[in-house]
């Protein structure tokens, strides 16, 4: 038919689309379904009524309203805390030629993402929101020994931070709430632009996390305004903001079996 | 005529064109309804109606958003043109810093585009250089910050005050984006919300830089990202707020010209200094003996009202743009 282009190399047999969908169904596997034929217009609206599982087999899932956001970002910093907790055990940050200036980096980085993560407990507790239990990290795929690898781990558990908030805001009611996440997320954002400073000078703001923008000369006020928030592109200038599930599903790389995390009520 | 055929051209198009569609649940309830119930000839009314969704612009912002957005793109504008004229100035960034400038003067770009398209017919007309007096003397010319501009100027070697002063209009930046989200978080305004947190990250990330680069100065390693920061903190700061650092950069004449940047707002309950330690309620610095003071006002930032962030950058403001009533609206 005449988007057959559009439709992704895997077409789903039958016996797929008769399976419940444990996560929302995905944008663009929407077409491929919608243009299938026109009989699967009836198997995408079976597909969307399956939008409020909330429990996907093997994972624990943030929850749901404000409560589950503030989990998510609680999920989050435990893993950045133990990451740089780990960071100043690590052979490189303990040999002696590290340089001092790094040392103090590190240093403070891990104690800002132990004070978010303390924080966030505190603040779920007295919400009367049952925090997630304590998470257990699988960090066997970062390369603790040079400084390279730990920078490298410390970008992608930056900016995913970041994206993270961004992409979350719109989930919480209780502006309370929003504000302190404002609080935290240009903290990290800050960690985020040094980390990649110090790995590649001047790529604190590059292209895979920032769509970036080149005015036409003369009227900064030119180009194609751009409102386009979600996984994609956000405004001109502006972050690329994630949401919750495809966080998740870069940061369970991250979390050992048992403690690997679903946000199904955020679509 | 093929509905779904339109709709998967208008996506290639436009791959964000469902996003736009907000609730995006509605939305595949509406193409499902529509596949089963809808003819050809009503199909550009359901075109019409997808597009109202998802482009139209401002008629209806609310007028508390609205200002909120119109500050935002005053800011923008001061900080635009601010870097956009330095470029200009041959022999005021050092080389090795041109190539980060430039980056931050494109987003504020972006910025002022995506803003001016939010805000559609009801943005202002475009503010200019000469609207802003970048000597922080309020339209005299002669503030504090007169030599931020001139290349080798009175604490200018190397563009020290140049970024010292970027430094502070990021940080107001900041601090005014995150003041102004609670405002954006409307229902209606979700996207707008989410666009404004995407800015404010990326103001974030220029200040980080700009320290970084301040710090580079001192240790005299430009181009390098590894200088130690050094206490107490004004001129060779941290990437993050370490207290009020100090009342932030000096002037040539001595004066803090950017101490408001890092201290209270108003009400103080609600937009404290930036060393601030407790947070919703919990002082922080009560949890672990290793969270000093020092630690825990860096891991976070804080929110600055609107007034306050006026009152700021009209010693920012010429007289041209006092005239166009730029930082003057009642918040």
């Amino acid at each position: 038919m005449a988007n057959q282009h559009l439709l992704h190399e895997q077409q789903p047999a039958k016996a797929d689309l008769d399976r419940p969908l444990y996560a929302p169904i995905k944008r663009r596997s929407f077409f491929m379904y919608a243009g299938a034929t026109a009989g699967a217009t009836a198997l995408v609206l079976a597909g969307c009524s399956k939008d409020d599982n909330n429990t996907t087999p093997g994972m624990l899932d943030v929850g749901t309203g404000d409560g589950g956001i503030l989990n998510y970002a609680y999920a989050l910093e435990q893993l950045e805390a133990a990451f740089y907790a780990q960071v100043r055990t690590s052979s490189y940050y303990m040999a002696s030629g590290t340089p001092a200036a790094v040392k103090q980096v590190f240093d403070d980085l891990a104690l800002h993402e132990a004070i978010h993560r303390d924080f966030l407990k505190a603040a779920l507790t007295a919400n009367s929101i049952t925090p997630l239990k304590d998470l257990t990290p699988n960090f066997s795929s970062i390369d603790f020994t040079t400084l390279n690898g730990i920078l490298s781990a410390a970008r992608t558990f930056e900016d995913t931070g970041v994206a993270a908030y961004n992409g979350a805001g719109r989930y919480l009611t209780n502006n309370t709430f929003l504000g302190l996440a404002g609080k935290i997320v240009s903290v990290e954002a800050r960690h985020a632009a040094l980390i990649r400073d110090m790995i590649t000078y001047n790529s604190f703001v590059s292209s895979d996390v920032v769509n970036t923008f080149t005015p036409a000369s003369g009227d900064p006020g030119t180009g194609t305004p751009s409102l386009t928030p979600g996984n994609g592109n956000p405004v001109a200038g502006g972050e690329r903001s994630r949401k919750p599930q495809d966080v998740l599903s870069a940061v369970n790389n991250y979390l050992a079996d048992g403690s690997k995390l679903s946000a199904n009520s955020y679509s | 005529m093929n509905l779904f055929k339109l709709i998967s051209d208008l996506e290639q198009a436009d791959p964000e064109f469902l996003d736009r569609i907000n609730p995006r649940r509605r939305a595949f309830q509406y193409l499902g309804h529509a596949g089963q119930k809808i003819t050809a000839a009503a199909v550009p009314a359901v075109l019409a109606s997808f597009f109202n969704r998802a482009y139209g612009q401002s008629s209806t912002l609310p007028t508390a958003v609205q200002k909120v957005l119109t500050l935002a793109l005053q800011l923008e504008y001061l900080e635009y043109h601010f870097y956009n004229t330095a470029l200009g100035i041959s022999g005021l960034i050092p080389s090795s810093e041109t190539t980060g400038v430039t980056t931050i003067r494109n987003d504020e770009a972006g910025h002022i585009s995506a803003l001016r398209g939010v805000l559609g017919s009801a943005a202002p007309a475009a503010y200019l250089v000469t609207d802003y007096d970048y000597s922080g003397g309020g339209g005299t010319g002669t503030g504090p910050t007169a030599s931020a501009l001139v290349p080798n100027g009175a604490g200018n070697t190397n563009g020290a005050l140049f970024f010292a002063a970027g430094q502070a209009f990021s940080d107001v930046g900041q601090r005014a984006y995150k003041g102004g989200a609670p405002t954006l978080n409307t229902s209606s305004t979700k996207d707008i919300l989410e666009a404004a947190l995407n800015i404010h990250s990326v103001e974030a990330r220029h200040n980080s830089h700009f320290r970084t680069v301040r710090r580079a100065i001192v240790a005299n390693s430009l181009g390098s990202a590894m200088a130690p920061a050094v206490s107490p903190y004004d001129a060779a700061p941290k990437s993050w707020i370490n207290l009020v650092d100090n009342g932030g950069p000096t002037a040539p004449n001595g004066s803090k010209p950017a101490s408001a940047a890092y201290n209270a707002g108003s009400p103080a309950a609600s937009y404290p200094a930036d060393s601030n330690t407790t947070q919703a309620g919990v002082d922080l610095t009560t949890i672990n003996s290793t969270y000093t003071a020092s630690a825990v006002s860096e891991a976070f930032d804080e929110p600055l009202d609107p007034n306050t962030v006026q009152t700021i950058a009209l010693n920012f403001t010429s007289t041209a743009g006092k005239a166009k009533g730029l930082f003057q609206q009642t918040f």
